[in-house]
């Protein structure tokens, strides 16, 4: 077993046929977040996209635990945490039968208490039955979080995590990922906002 | 193959949560059935002999009205992508969908056949024939349509496309299936269609998942 790192080496993504941002090189390893920064429309979510397999790179290695990705995808897919915009959740489900479904086609074991206490820890205790097409937007991506508080994975990706969240949300959720590092766990997260998660935190602009 | 029944369940249960859409589908196949004896006329012997091509044709437009909505929701909230990233197989889930899609849209049929086939005058052999070459078509439709559905999605326009797309791949469907109660009726035996349907079922559960997770994998880059 490989020490834990991502490296990333000269990756680039297209779209319709226009190379997005000049090649990006880095590597994150235990402990390291990076926070990916770049004007709207720069090319951040597709290089998240990219990394975790959504979509191919145009350009470039990416290397997980120091394997070649193509090869290491089902250890990397089993390692690996995506949160998009598209919070993955459905309307017609509670909040705790989404929590379950997701954890369940994640392959992740997660019995009903540990549920409900981190839908709990997301102030949604009142609310974790109701369906949720009828929470705000803030209270959908409590739920998102929730799967991330549960998660084992130890590579996150993060696109925009504190988008629609209150205040009080948003420290909280910066406290959860400034835990994950300090634990060991990789971090890779685009946000507009200056985030402070501590020293941990590289800084990497996306320029076209 | 635990993932498989999760999909299924959790379907299901989408399903359930939002009856309308799963209707919709089965009440235009009654409403056909309904319609055609009242535009016909009365004499039983046309009705006995139309009455398994316009059920199967029914059956047949029905599944595909359901076809379009298949990956669509999951498409729109971003459940797809968490199933194309879980370390689970993403054919076993397709196959989950498409067998959450027959239960709801097939099976109803199934069952519903034999009581509008009356309307069409049909013996008992003849009604329990059109179950069975139903049975056995319906989950055919459900296969063939899910690869429409995957190569179409996020389409503008795409419920026209799967319909171009896939009735080519229903006529043979149609075809052996009508043709099976006919062929009873007639006395020639269904035995030859009957086998024929299944095997057009067995390379279509087969090969479609993999098709399936193939379109979705181009759907979603």
């Amino acid at each position: 077993m490989n020490t834990l790192s991502l490296q990333v080496l000269q990756a680039s993504v297209q779209r319709a046929g226009r190379q997005l941002f000049a090649p990006v090189s880095f590597e994150l390893q235990a402990g390291q977040a990076l926070h990916l920064q770049g004007e709207n429309g720069s090319g951040k979510t597709s290089l998240l996209r990219a990394l975790c397999g959504l979509s191919p790179l145009s350009q470039g290695v990416v290397n997980w635990c120091g394997e070649p990705l193509p090869e290491a995808r089902q250890a990397f897919g089993k390692d690996v945490f995506y949160l998009g915009h598209a919070l993955g959740l459905k309307d017609e489900l509670s909040a705790l039968e989404n929590l379950q479904a997701a954890c369940a086609i994640a392959a992740q074991r997660l019995d009903t208490d540990a549920a409900v206490r981190a839908l709990q820890a997301q102030g949604l205790r009142k609310r974790m039955h109701l369906p949720l097409r009828v929470l705000s937007q803030g209270q959908k991506r409590r739920v998102a979080l929730a799967r991330l508080q549960v998660s084992a994975a130890r590579l996150w990706l993060l696109d925009e995590p504190w988008v629609a969240l209150d205040q009080a949300a948003q420290s909280a959720l910066s406290d959860m990922l400034q835990t994950h590092v300090v634990q060991g766990g990789l971090l890779l997260f685009t946000s507009h906002q200056a985030q402070d998660l501590g020293d941990a935190v590289s800084v990497l602009r996306l320029q076209p | 193959m635990n993932i498989f029944f999760t999909v299924v369940w959790r379907d299901l249960r989408l399903a359930m949560r939002r009856k309308a859409e799963v209707l919709n589908s089965v009440f235009f196949f009654v409403v056909v059935a309904a319609l055609f004896p009242l535009a016909i006329g009365p004499e039983p012997e046309t009705l006995r002999h139309i009455g398994p091509g316009v059920l199967w044709v029914g059956a047949l437009l029905a599944t595909m009205l359901g076809l379009s909505r298949m990956f669509e929701s999951d498409l729109r909230d971003g459940s797809l992508e968490h199933m194309l990233l879980s370390p689970h197989s993403l054919g076993l889930m397709v196959l989950g969908k498409i067998t959450a899609h027959w239960l709801l849209c097939g099976v109803p049929l199934v069952i519903l056949a034999p009581i509008l086939g009356l309307q069409f005058d049909l013996s008992p052999q003849a009604l329990s024939m059109l179950c069975l070459s139903l049975l056995l078509g319906t989950p055919v439709l459900s296969c063939v349509g899910a690869i429409g559905a995957a190569l179409t999605l996020g389409v503008r326009g795409g419920g026209i496309l799967i319909s171009l797309l896939v009735l080519p791949l229903y006529v043979p469907v149609l075809v052996f299936g009508a043709g099976a109660v006919q062929a009873l009726e007639s006395g020639v035996g269904a035995q030859a269609h009957v086998s024929i349907l299944l095997a057009m079922l067995l390379p279509a559960l087969f090969f479609s998942p993999w098709a399936c997770s193939v379109g979705l994998r181009i759907a979603l880059e």
